[in-house]
């Protein structure tokens, strides 16, 4: 299974352990778009946690748009732990995605000129 | 407990535009309850106004700090080593936070991030609805446990006005008719006829009606 290489991960026992401040400290920290990859909903072993991390990621999408940045760069997708294929598809489809925003908005001007 | 909202992020950020340097303070009392302005919202607004600086490439230090409560004196002392060393100072408490600072820093440029609104509790985890407004004189035990004060759009004493309608109110269907509320209590309770008692009129001197108010308990006092 090919998938970009662009991409960092972390993992979490559930993305309802992934926070508002997560998200906003990777795109401090130079990423140009992060997206949360959790189970379906509905199929959350902690019943509500991928349901969380949704509302956090609109959260976040919503600052985005108070600082008139692509609300696309940050992300929810849902898919099951069993679907390895999905998987790689959805980071190349984000990839794709956030290469067509270009750099992010919020990169420091050391790191966009290098 | 106080109910605060923070501001909108725009309005926070003209705030801070000309400092290089700010403090932000967070306040673990009622404002963390209502997660408008504890440790984690400190976290989450000082990572926005970064962003938001970077993207105009106009950086700013941001130091993040929270207090026990901003509204006693001894809480406050605790910022008194570093207080000046900033640009400004932004608190995230309800608004006597930034009255405290302000006053016990007097050369500080002290602003306030969030919006005080009213005291009042959960509804469920992430709604919070008003339900005191600080009369100074509660009488709820004789509206069945409810406050018309609060809850009724035009603070009514005698019972329901017209606007009352499915047991809503007429200004938002969101809101109850906290007269219907009254009145079915004290029916299902049968005793409706508490209403029928006359009260003297209410003495609104004890309310903010009567100018800003304080308490003084002698027996506290050192």
């Amino acid at each position: 299974m090919q998938y970009p290489t662009n991409i960092e991960i972390i993992r979490v026992p559930c993305t309802g352990r992934v926070d508002i401040l997560h998200l906003l400290k990777a795109l401090e920290d130079g990423a140009d778009g992060v997206y949360v990859v959790g189970c379906e909903e509905g199929d959350c072993h902690y019943l509500t946690g991928n349901l969380k991390a949704r509302k956090r990621v609109e959260y976040v999408k919503k600052v985005l748009e108070d600082l008139a940045v692509e609300q696309e760069r940050v992300a929810m997708y849902n898919l099951s732990a069993a679907q390895g294929p999905r998987f790689a598809e959805v980071a190349r489809e984000f990839t794709d995605i956030v290469k067509g925003l270009g750099p992010s908005p919020f990169r420091k001007p050391a790191a966009k000129a290098a | 407990m106080i109910i605060a909202e923070r501001k909108p992020i725009e309005e926070i950020l003209e705030m801070v535009r000309a400092f290089k340097k700010i403090l932000i303070v967070g306040c673990k009392g009622c404002v963390t309850v209502c997660n408008a302005g504890g440790r984690k919202e400190v976290g989450i607004l000082a990572s926005i106004i970064r962003l938001a600086r970077e993207k105009d490439q106009n950086p700013i230090d941001i130091t993040e700090e929270t207090l026990e409560r901003q509204c006693d004196p001894e809480y406050i002392e605790q910022l008194a080593d570093t207080a000046n060393d900033y640009d400004a100072i932004l608190s995230m408490a309800c608004s006597v936070g930034p009255q405290f600072i302000g006053a016990r820093f007097p050369e500080a440029r002290v602003f306030p991030a969030l919006n005080t609104e009213f005291m009042g509790g959960a509804l469920e985890h992430g709604v919070w609805a008003e339900f005191c407004q600080g009369c100074g004189d509660c009488k709820i035990h004789l509206f069945g446990g409810f406050c018309p004060i609060a809850r009724c759009s035009k603070s009514l004493l005698n019972g329901p006005c017209g606007g009352s309608s499915g047991g809503k109110c007429e200004i938002s269907k969101d809101v109850d008719c906290v007269w219907h509320l009254i009145v079915e209590k004290l029916m299902n309770d049968g005793k409706l006829d508490q209403l029928t008692q006359v009260k003297p009129i209410k003495n609104w001197s004890t309310s903010r009606d009567g100018g800003p108010r304080k308490v003084v308990r002698e027996d506290l006092k050192l």
